[in-house]
């Protein structure tokens, strides 16, 4: 395993299968009385979000709580990408603190990566989203649902996604979220199909290892996961597209849409979802969409995460199993 | 002043021979020359060359004198072989009146490590809004004859004709930064395969190509000229080669990092890397070499950017743009020119020295190594192999995108009429 997880094209196929396999584990934890591993007891971990995030920061707080780890949350207000606080001071602080991993949220693409290197820091970096460039824990949770959906929760140990066919909607050119599904469905054996219009697709996208679209229709019925990114209203004012009823017709996932889809495909949402523009209430709400799954697994692919990037390396939950048998 | 006797250099590349300077100038050039009174330098080996002309530096001052000053500006430029460059407007305050660059003119004779001259800004704060005085700034001491807008592109096309039309009257010259401004918004990268994956704004060819276009187009309308700077496209090349054989009076320069460096090095998200117009590919690397041999491209200039380590040492999008050159340039172009056979020393001369200096109208550079001229040399020893080592550099500043690697070529002497500026290898 690496010593950090910056980008989801820096995973193998049995590193990706390993994550996806111990937060399977982890997730059994999830249904005890008592959610909680002493794994990371007396470890530090800061979260650093110099860019406003709800879900993703609760996520990774709720992962390294269970896995007992001492956590610093730290939440820069607006953007660093100004003078002031650089992240260099900050990370630089973190370390005279001790920390003994840094998870990161930044509105500039590659300050993970910076982090990581520069030498500013030793402890390992998570990417927890970088601007328009990776956010690999969102990929693996999304891989993680998508096996327990297509493969089956126990089927699925030890399995891939070799031959699913997975569709990714909206606006792939200002989404981390497509970048990293993009190269972790491919390590794990998925065809991959992007549909946006042509403005919301980024020069460059043929050297990608996936397949292009414009029409949402003729691509629908030959896929087993519909993921449906966010696109955000503002958009439309730099002219990426006319207007949000024309996004909708075109590109929006409606009942009428869904029902084209094979009897087994699933709808996914990387969240936060906006009702109306790129997915309707109906669809959003019916019981083909995992959603509120992605959420619950999230915590689960995290905290296998940082198990493994902090030295786990026998199972996470075996010597806890000992401890309940004494 | 004493004479100096440069023994067995190779003049412009060609045959050994002797180059006697006697004061400001040089008195003969021959073989066999006595050596009776003269300092004799020992150039077996060496390349004598014309001193080097940069028509695009960065000195920043005034304003921020933390990066670089006038003084440290000039020694770095003397240790790259320089004897004169020409120090670009975008400074605090703005280089838009007769006073300003008249200060920089000054600041470049006091310091007397080359000569400084002053470009002007076309428009007033580089605002784009409104003509600066051209005229005064042509008439004052500084005799300003090259004005541009560089860091922002005068993408106004009624302000850049009128620029063109107006600098006719005192045989000036527009130097352009092409960059369509709406094209290159949250622009980090060239925009391409490496952009899309990094997840970085992209800065397309095409806001270059439009830009250059365009102002040939007016170049041709109203009969003036035009400069290009820091031409980095394939496509760039092909429009000034086109506009060339319309008879349009262009002229275009190309940086030593765009002859040497592509966008896969921003895959390290070091901001050393950062540049505008930016990094591109391999193939607009080799289409500007090829263009530059052709004589498409007219000259080479640094684009020397200092900027203090702060600016550099943080994430990509908060790094400032820009690359420092001086001291890298001739080494660059010997690595990226001479040994790849496409252009010879003479050639690096015409690129380097006459063209810079006939395009700034820089009076005394870019003069023939021939009796009567002023002693404006640069004397460089070919088989020197080196590692860059930023902690080596004159420049205040050290954001050099080649630390660490091995460049050949060494300048060993810089002679400013005839008062050397560097002796072997070191500033006097």
């Amino acid at each position: 395993m690496m010593r950090h997880l910056i980008s989801a094209a820096d995973l193998t196929r049995d590193d990706a299968v390993q994550i996806l396999d111990t937060a399977e584990e982890m997730a059994r934890v999830a249904d005890r009385p008592i959610k909680k591993l002493p794994t990371l007891r007396g470890r530090t971990i800061c979260n650093l979000f110099f860019e406003d995030s709800t879900r993703t920061r609760i996520s990774f707080e709720a992962a390294e709580k269970r896995l007992s780890a001492d956590v610093i949350n730290f939440a820069a207000k607006g953007s660093s990408v100004s003078k002031g606080e650089s992240l260099k001071d900050t990370a630089q602080t973190l370390e005279a603190m001790g920390v003994d991993a840094v998870v990161i949220r930044h509105s500039a693409s590659g300050a993970p990566y910076r982090l990581a290197t520069s030498g500013w820091i030793d402890a390992p970096v998570i990417n927890a989203g970088d601007g328009t460039h990776q956010h690999p824990t969102q990929a693996l949770l999304d891989a993680f649902t998508m096996r327990r959906r297509l493969v089956g929760r126990d089927a699925g140990l030890g399995q891939d996604l070799a031959g699913k066919r997975i569709t990714l909607v909206g606006d792939v050119l200002h989404s981390r979220v497509a970048r990293s599904n993009v190269d972790l469905l491919h390590t794990l054996g998925a065809e991959v199909t992007l549909v946006a219009p042509p403005t919301l697709v980024p020069v460059g996208v043929e050297t990608w290892p996936c397949d292009v679209s414009y029409d949402l229709d003729g691509v629908l019925p030959k896929s087993d996961a519909v993921m449906m990114l966010r696109v955000q209203r503002e958009r439309m004012n730099a002219a990426f597209f006319p207007t949000e009823r024309e996004y909708s017709r075109r590109y929006g996932l409606d009942g009428e849409r869904m029902a084209k889809m094979p009897e087994h495909a699933i709808v996914m949402h990387p969240g936060p979802m906006v009702r109306g523009m790129e997915i309707t209430a109906e669809v959003a709400d019916s019981d083909r969409c995992t959603v509120v799954e992605q959420v619950t697994n999230g915590v689960s692919v995290r905290m296998a995460v940082l198990y493994l990037l902090l030295g786990g390396n026998e199972s996470a939950v075996s010597h806890t199993r000992t401890e309940e048998n004494k | 002043m004493s004479k100096i006797l440069i023994r067995g250099a190779q003049v412009l590349g060609g045959e050994a021979q002797d180059v006697l300077i006697d004061g400001e100038t040089i008195a003969e050039v021959g073989t066999g020359l006595s050596a009776e009174g003269a300092t004799v330098i020992e150039a077996d080996g060496q390349i004598l060359l014309p001193g080097l002309v940069d028509l695009h530096t960065h000195l920043r001052e005034p304003g921020r004198e933390d990066s670089e000053t006038v003084l440290t500006g000039t020694r770095a430029a003397a240790s790259g072989g320089y004897t004169a460059v020409f120090a670009m407007a975008n400074t605090h305050p703005v280089a838009d009146t007769a006073g300003v660059v008249e200060q920089v003119y000054r600041l470049g004779q006091e310091a007397g490590y080359c000569d400084v001259q002053p470009i002007g800004a076309v428009t007033v704060g580089l605002e784009g809004k409104k003509l600066a005085e051209l005229g005064a700034m042509h008439d004052s001491a500084a005799g300003v004859t090259v004005f541009s807008d560089d860091g922002k592109c005068v993408d106004d096309a009624v302000i850049m004709r009128r620029a063109l039309e107006y600098v006719k009257a005192f045989g000036g010259v527009v130097a352009q930064h092409a960059q369509e401004p709406r094209l290159t918004e949250g622009a980090q990268m060239n925009e391409g395969v490496v952009s899309a994956e990094l997840g970085l704004g992209g800065w397309p060819a095409v806001a270059e190509e439009s830009i250059i276009a365009r102002d040939v187009l007016l170049a041709e309308h109203v009969g003036s000229r035009v400069h290009i700077c820091h031409l980095s496209t394939a496509g760039s090349v092909e429009i000034v080669r086109w506009a060339k054989s319309r008879g349009i009076d262009v002229t275009a320069e190309v940086t030593p990092h765009h002859l040497l460096l592509t966008d896969e090095l921003v895959r390290s998200y070091n901001p050393v890397y950062k540049v505008n117009p930016p990094l591109r590919t391999e193939k607009d690397v080799l289409a500007l070499r090829e263009a530059l041999a052709d004589g498409t491209i007219d000259i080479v200039a640094t684009d020397h950017a200092p900027h203090p380590h702060e600016d550099k040492d943080c994430e990509w999008a908060a790094a400032a743009m820009g690359m420092v050159g001086l001291e890298t340039a001739l080494s660059v172009v010997q690595q990226t020119m001479v040994e790849t056979g496409l252009l010879d020393w003479a050639g690096v001369a015409e690129r380097m020295s006459f063209a810079p200096a006939r395009i700034g109208r820089a009076k005394g550079h870019g003069r023939p190594v021939s009796a009567g001229e002023p002693a404006n040399l640069t004397l460089v020893d070919p088989a020197y192999r080196g590692v860059v080592d930023p902690a080596d550099f004159a420049s205040r500043s050290r954001n050099t995108p080649y630390e660490g690697r091995e460049l050949p070529g060494r300048v060993t002497h810089t002679f400013l009429r005839g008062r050397a500026t560097v002796v072997d290898g070191k500033l006097a």
